[in-house]
C-alpha cells in the first residue's frame, strides 16, 4: 500500500468513525457537520474531474450545485403543496422521493453543463474562468429575481425527502446515505481516471495539439468531462438541499464556486481523495477557528497560499509525497 | 501511373505581409520518400501544418487517399491516416513514453468515450504501443516520464507515436533535428525501410539524410516550390544552387 492509499484509508476510517464519535460525545451536530463535509466533498469530486483531470478551471460550479439544489427544492415543494409542476400536455407532479429527485437534479445540471461547456470550452485560461463565472452569475441573478420559488429568500423544504426503507430525518441515516453516494462517486472517479476516457482527458490537459494530431478531438473530450463533472456537483447540490431542508440563491453564488474550488485545491488537484481532504479541512477550520475568531478566512487564505506556492499536490500531495501520476 | 497518396494543388497561406506558402503543388506517391528542403523561414513547417489541417489555407486543395480532405480539421485528417511529427517535440509531458503512444493506439482502436475499463493495463493498447516504441528504439524507456527523456529520445517518441497510428502517409517535420550524428544515422536507416509501409513527406535540413533517402526532392524558397525532381536533378539545378545549396556548397 503506498502512502496516498494509506492517507485515503485514514480519511475513510475517519468518516466511518463519525457516528461513533457523535454518540460518544452525545452531540448529533457532529454528524450534521460531517454530512456537510461529505456533500461538499462530493461537489469537489465533481469539480476535480474537470479541474484535476482535465485542467478546466471552472469558476462556475456553483451553477450546478445550485441547480441540483433547486431541482430538489422545487420538486419537493410542489409535492408538499400538492401543486402539479405542469398540467399540459399531461400532468407532472412534484416528488419527495430522492431516487426520482437525484436523476432529475443530475439531468438538469448535465444540461446546464452542456450549454455552458459548449460555449465556454471554446476559450481557455482566464477567459474560461471568467465565462464560467459569468454563466453562474446569470443563473444566480435569475434565481434571485424569480419570486415563484422564494427569490432572494430561498425555498424551504418542510420535510426531508424520502429514501426507501430509511428514515432520512435521522442524522446518522442521512449521513450514511451521503457517504454511500460519495463512495460511489469516488469509485467512478477513480475508474474514469484510469480509463481510456481518462487517458484522453489528461492528454488534452497536457497538450491538446498532440491529442488532435493523433486523431482525438480535445473539445468533445473536455465537454464530456465538463458535463459529467456538472452532474456530480449537481447531485451534491440536491443532497445539500435536503441536508439543510432549504435552498437559497447563495448556493449559486460565486463564493460557493470559490469554495468548491478551494476544496479541490486544498486537498490536492487531480488527487482522487483531494476533495475529501479539502472539504474536511475547510469545514473543520470553519467550525474550530470560526467561533474563536471571525478571521478564520484569513487563516484559510494563508493555508491556500501555502498550498499554491509550495505544495501543488495539496494536503494529500504533502502527506503522500511525490508527484501525481499521469 | 497510380494516383498519388497525397496531392496538393495551389496551396497558399499568408501571414500579414509574409507569404509563407505561395501556390504550392506537390504530391506524395506510394512507396516514396519525398524530401522538402529549403532555407529557414521558407515555409516548410507552414506547409506541413496546412496539410495536417492545423492552419487553414487561403487557397488550394489537399487530396488524400483519393478524397478531398481540404474541408476536414486536423483531427479528421489524422483519423483519415495522416500522421505528423513536430519540428519541436510536442508530447504529453506528464505521461510516460508508453502512455503517449497509447493515446495514438487508442485513437485507432476507439473507446475514447469508455469511462470504466482500465486502459493503463489493457493489452489492446499497451501491446501495439510497446511494439511501436520498440521499433523506434525506445522500448527500455517505456515507463519513463516524457519530460524526463533526453532530447533525442523525445524525437524518437514522436516517431513512435506516428508509427502507432498506422498511417497511410507520414509528414515528418525535421525528425533528425538535434539527434546527433549517431541518432541521425540510425533514424536514416529506419526511415529507409519505413517508406514501404507508407510514403513519407520529409522536411529535413540534414543534407546527408536527404541525399541518402529521398526518391524526390522539392525545394521551397519564400513559400514557392522552385524545383522538384530526383537528387541529381536538384543538385544540378542552377536556381537551387543559387537559392539554397549554394549557401553550404555541394
Ligand atoms: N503563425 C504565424 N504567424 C505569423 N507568421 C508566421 C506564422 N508561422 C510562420 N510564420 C512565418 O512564415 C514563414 C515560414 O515559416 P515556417 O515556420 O513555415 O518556416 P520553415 O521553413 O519551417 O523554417 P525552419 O526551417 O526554420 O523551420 C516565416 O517567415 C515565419 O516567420
Ligand atoms: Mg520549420
Amino acid at each position: 500500500m503506498n502512502r496516498e492509499t494509506a492517507i485515503n484509508t485514514v480519511l475513510v476510517a475517519g468518516l466511518a468513525a463519525v457516528p461513533l464519535i457523535a454518540s460518544a460525545f452525545d452531540d448529533p451536530f457532529i454528524v450534521t457537520l460531517a454530512t456537510r463535509i461529505v456533500i461538499f466533498a462530493l461537489a469537489g469530486v465533481g469539480l476535480n474531474l474537470a479541474l484535476g483531470y482535465g485542467g478546466l478551471v471552472s469558476f462556475g460550479h456553483a451553477a450546478f450545485f445550485g441547480l441540483g439544489g433547486y431541482a430538489a427544492g422545487i420538486l419537493a415543494s410542489h409535492a408538499l403543496n400538492y401543486e402539479p409542476l405542469a398540467t399540459w400536455p399531461f400532468e407532472i407532479s412534484g416528488t419527495t422521493q430522492m431516487l426520482v429527485i437525484w436523476p432529475i437534479a443530475m439531468v438538469v445540471s448535465a444540461f446546464a453543463a452542456l450549454v455552458i461547456g459548449a460555449l465556454s470550452l471554446r476559450t481557455s485560461g482566464v477567459y474560461f474562468i471568467m465565462i464560467t463565472l459569468a454563466f453562474a452569475q446569470m443563473i444566480f441573478f435569475f434565481a434571485i429575481s424569480w419570486p415563484a420559488y422564494g427569490g432572494e429568500d430561498g425555498l424551504s423544504i418542510y420535510v426531508r425527502n424520502q429514501f426507501p426503507g430509511m428514515n432520512t430525518l435521522d442524522p446518522t441515516s442521512f449521513f450514511l446515505l451521503a457517504c454511500a453516494i460519495l463512495a460511489l462517486a469516488l469509485l467512478f472517479s477513480s475508474r474514469l481516471s484510469a480509463s481510456r476516457f481518462g487517458l484522453a482527458l489528461k492528454g488534452a490537459r497536457q497538450n491538446d495539439q498532440r491529442l488532435a494530431s493523433v486523431g482525438i478531438g480535445p473539445f468533445r473530450v473536455r465537454l464530456t468531462a465538463f458535463v459529467i463533472s456538472g452532474m456530480i456537483t449537481g447531485l451534491a447540490g440536491a443532497l445539500f438541499a435536503d441536508l439543510n431542508r432549504f435552498v437559497s440563491p447563495s448556493m449559486l453564488s460565486w463564493q460557493t464556486s470559490g469554495e468548491i474550488m478551494v476544496f479541490v485545491i486544498l486537498g490536492g488537484v487531480g488527487r482522487l481523495f483531494g476533495p475529501v481532504a479539502g472539504a474536511a479541512l475547510f469545514i473543520i477550520l470553519e467550525h474550530s477557528v470560526g467561533p474563536i475568531s471571525e478571521h478564520w478566512q484569513f487563516l484559510l487564505g494563508i493555508l491556500l497560499l501555502a498550498v499554491v506556492l509550495f505544495a501543488r499536490g495539496g494536503v494529500i500531495g504533502v502527506l503522500a509525497g511525490g508527484a501525481r501520476h499521469g | 501511373m497510380a494516383e498519388p497518396v497525397l496531392a496538393i494543388e495551389g496551396l497558399s497561406k499568408r501571414f500579414g505581409a509574409v507569404i509563407a506558402c505561395d501556390d504550392v503543388n506537390l504530391d506524395l506517391r506510394e512507396g516514396e520518400i519525398h524530401a522538402l528542403i529549403g532555407p529557414n523561414g521558407a515555409g516548410k513547417s507552414t506547409l506541413i501544418k496546412q496539410i495536417a489541417g492545423e492552419i487553414a489555407s487561403d487557397a488550394g486543395t489537399v487530396h488524400f487517399a483519393g478524397v478531398d480532405i481540404s474541408a476536414l480539421d486536423a483531427v479528421a485528417r489524422a483519423r483519415a491516416g495522416l500522421a505528423r511529427t513536430f519540428q519541436v517535440s510536442s508530447l504529453a509531458p506528464e505521461f510516460s513514453a508508453l502512455q503517449n503512444v497509447m493515446l495514438a493506439v487508442q485513437s485507432g482502436a476507439g473507446g475514447t468515450f469508455r469511462f470504466l475499463g482500465r486502459a493503463l493495463s489493457d493489452p489492446a493498447l499497451t501491446e501495439p504501443a510497446m511494439a511501436a516504441l520498440s521499433r523506434a528504439g525506445l522500448a527500455e524507456r517505456a515507463r519513463m516520464t516524457a519530460s524526463d527523456l533526453s532530447h533525442g529520445e523525445r524525437r524518437q517518441l514522436e516517431i513512435a507515436i506516428a508509427l502507432a497510428m498506422r498511417p497511410k502517409a507520414f509528414l515528418l517535420d525535421e525528425p533528425m533535428a538535434g539527434m546527433g550524428p549517431e541518432g541521425s544515422k540510425t533514424l536514416t536507416g529506419f526511415l529507409d525501410g519505413l517508406r514501404e509501409e507508407a510514403p513519407i513527406l520529409l522536411v529535413e535540413h540534414d543534407m546527408d539524410a536527404v541525399f541518402a533517402l529521398a526518391d524526390r526532392v522539392s525545394v521551397l524558397v519564400y513559400g514557392k516550390v522552385i524545383a522538384t525532381g530526383g537528387i541529381d536533378e536538384i543538385r544540378a539545378d542552377p536556381q537551387v544552387r543559387e537559392a539554397y545549396l549554394g549557401e553550404e556548397g555541394p
